[in-house]
């Protein structure tokens, strides 16, 4: 009796719990509690006052609960262009994006998993050696380098090159170039993780049975590759499409990513509900992405167990 | 000079300083299981490598049915490697992993189908055709394994520890089953094992490797009843080595003294040694007789007490001291069920062996 009763109050069957409360209760105060607080925004009517929105819940004298859902400023983001261009646009930076990382991050990734064990931490730590900059710091030096008397346009000139600067300054060229260079780590590490686990007599073994090399790449060394695939594009394409600060600082005013017109909403128009349905809309586009993220990790995490 | 089918031509590897392989030299025949045995280190799997074409020797030649190796990839060798760790893909079936090596050759799917179908019938894996190699036991996958090799009907098969990840009993079963496939087949087989019982019982032949060398090559027989360096006879079966000096050099039989054995060893055969030339001696453990009485003979025979008795149920190991306080193995087989009750712990006894038994070299 004494036994099961200790049993049941071990540190075995109350750890895990416990364990996994801590990390549940900080997603729900700073992820979920948020999320619902702008969803409700969604739903609410702008006004001029503070906050500048009407409150959803209104307890009238005779205990009746109203309750308005104020669908006007979903409706309105189909309406105006502008919304969904952005949205678009955003989508078709994000995709390009993500496919020039990983044919950029792909060679990295496999050269640093095959270099030898001295050369491949100096090579990783080359990957991870922008982030000791800050961010900001370093589009800005790429405005430096694009814009039409910076640094590229004024060696093309003195080299005879070109007789005119070539304008990519806020040009869309520029935001891919400050995307796909910012992004480019967060595309090279997961796909590193994943060549590294690879075990190389899978590729003698392939060599032995016939295979060339480009053919053991193709047969055994890419369909393996792909939960890194799947996890770097991820890590990519969803902070990409929703990117605020590189679009602003390297992009055209005409072509405008929707991170962009979501921060305009909120601080410009001060049109809360608008912004917040515009960013409850961008969630449910990466919604998709999100899910075969998670489906690709796990399936990794249960072939490794 | 008739050419054997696959020879080994004065063949060196060295890695930075370090020399793995040796300058060996090897002919194996079409039709053979040639075991390559050694400890682990020895070299025998960089040879095992350099047949597969998974590195290049640093010197030497290596030629199969006449075809000199050296510019072939291996991708194009008439080779084929079953691996230490079977290095099945994982992402493809059983299937796919079989019929990976034909689809590399330009076979119709349908020829592709029947010869996967045809081996898997020999290993006995059809019914698995759709499983994954996770989904497949140690045995299972070593059957897939030796399945995709042997489908391309390669010239030579390459075996490096084939029964290394196996339980005894799976073990012995499976080197059997590996002998009937390679005789149904007839393909060459050099198999790399530490292991000597099982390359006792696979081998027509047993090349013994140390350091990077060949040191003995000879049917299993001749390994273990003909060493032919004190190393050989020391590492192939468990064997009792004296040392001593020849006193006795007759065309048909010789005489040695041991310092650690009360009578001289006579031998029944002649050796080429110089009088009084330092000699060892080695006497396996299976020809040691054991006596409680004193023996009549001069010669082969020794007294001690018995310190230890293994009882391994068809075999019982004795170790004796010796009055030079040197300790012997004997083996004796359990012929009968009742235990001999002469023979027991710290009780005298008389061991001697016959004059054919002892195997001599020089040191």
């Amino acid at each position: 009796m004494l036994q099961q009763l200790r049993q049941y109050f071990s540190v075995e069957r109350l750890g895990r719990p416990v364990a996994t409360a801590v990390p549940m209760l900080w997603l729900v105060l700073f992820f979920l509690v948020p999320f619902l607080i702008v969803l409700k925004i969604s739903f609410s009517e702008v006004l001029m006052a503070m906050p500048p929105y009407a409150p959803m819940f209104e307890w009238s004298h005779d205990m009746l609960l109203a309750i308005k859902l104020h669908l006007a400023n979903y409706h309105f983001l189909f309406t105006d262009p502008l919304y969904l261009d952005s949205f678009f646009y955003s989508i078709k930076v994000a995709t390009v994006s993500t496919l020039v990382c990983l044919l950029l991050g792909y060679p990295m990734a496999l050269a640093i998993a095959r270099a030898s064990a001295t050369r491949r931490s100096v090579l990783l730590m080359l990957v991870i050696l922008p982030f000791w900059t800050s961010f900001l710091l370093r589009i800005y030096a790429w405005i430096g380098l694009l814009k039409d008397d910076g640094l590229i346009n004024n060696a093309l000139l003195a080299l005879h090159l070109i007789h005119s600067p070539l304008v990519m300054a806020n040009t869309s060229f520029a935001v891919y170039i400050g995307i796909v260079y910012s992004y480019l780590p967060f595309m090279v590490l997961p796909l590193y993780a994943n060549l590294e686990k690879h075990d190389s007599t899978l590729l003698e073994a392939a060599a032995d049975l016939g295979a060339a090399p480009w053919k053991a790449f193709v047969r055994i060394t890419f369909p393996l590759s792909i939960p890194g695939v799947v996890a770097g594009a991820m890590l990519v394409f969803i902070p990409a499409v929703g990117e605020y600060v590189i679009p602003t600082l390297l992009g055209s005013a005409n072509q405008l990513m929707i991170g962009r017109v979501l921060s305009d909403e909120f601080f410009e128009n001060r049109d809360w509900p608008v912004a917040s349905a515009v960013a409850i809309l961008i969630l449910i586009v990466l919604l998709g992405p999100i899910v075969i993220f998670q489906r690709y990790r796990s399936r990794e995490l249960g072939a490794d167990a | 000079m008739p050419q054997s089918y696959l020879q080994l031509e004065n063949v060196s590897k060295r890695f930075d300083d370090f020399v793995a392989v040796n300058n060996v030299s090897l002919s194996v025949e079409r039709g053979e299981i040639f075991c390559l045995l050694g400890a682990s280190g020895c070299g025998k799997t960089t040879l095992l490598r350099l047949l597969a074409g998974f590195e290049a020797p640093s010197s030497g030649r290596l030629l199969i049915d006449g075809q000199d190796l050296a510019l072939i990839p291996p991708y194009r060798r008439p080779v084929n490697m079953m691996f230490q760790s079977y290095a099945l893909f994982p992402h493809m079936s059983v299937e796919r992993n079989v019929a990976f090596g034909l689809e590399q050759e330009s076979l119709s799917s349908s020829e592709i189908k029947r010869r996967v179908g045809e081996i898997l019938d020999i290993v006995k894996m059809r019914p698995y055709l759709k499983r994954k190699p996770h989904q497949l036991s140690g045995g299972q996958r070593q059957r897939v394994a030796l399945a995709r090799a042997l489908v391309k009907r390669p010239k030579l098969l390459l075996l490096d520890e084939p029964l290394g990840a196996l339980d005894r009993k799976l073990r012995e079963h499976t080197q059997f089953e590996l002998i009937n496939i390679q005789q149904q087949l007839g393909v060459t087989f050099v198999v790399v094992t530490h292991d000597q019982e099982e390359a006792m019982t696979l081998a027509t032949r047993i090349g013994v490797m140390d350091h990077g060398e060949i040191v003995q090559v000879g049917t299993p027989r001749q390994i273990y009843e003909f060493p032919q360096t004190r190393f050989v006879a020391d590492f192939i079966g468990s064997v009792n080595l004296f040392e001593g000096n020849l006193v006795e050099d007759e065309p048909d039989f010789v005489r040695v003294q041991c310092p650690e054995l009360p009578a001289t060893v006579l031998i029944d055969h002649g050796i080429s040694a110089p009088p009084n030339a330092p000699l060892w001696i080695a006497v396996r453990p299976e020809k040691i007789n054991l006596s409680s009485v004193a023996q009549q003979h001069p010669d082969n025979w020794a007294h001690g007490v018995i310190r230890e008795i293994a009882y391994l149920g068809d075999w019982s190991v004795f170790l004796v001291r010796l009055d030079s306080g040197r300790e012997v193995r004997a083996t004796v087989a359990n012929n009968s069920r009742k235990p001999e009750e002469q023979f027991v712990r710290d009780s005298s006894v008389y061991l001697s062996w016959d004059a054919s038994s002892p195997v001599v070299g020089s040191v």
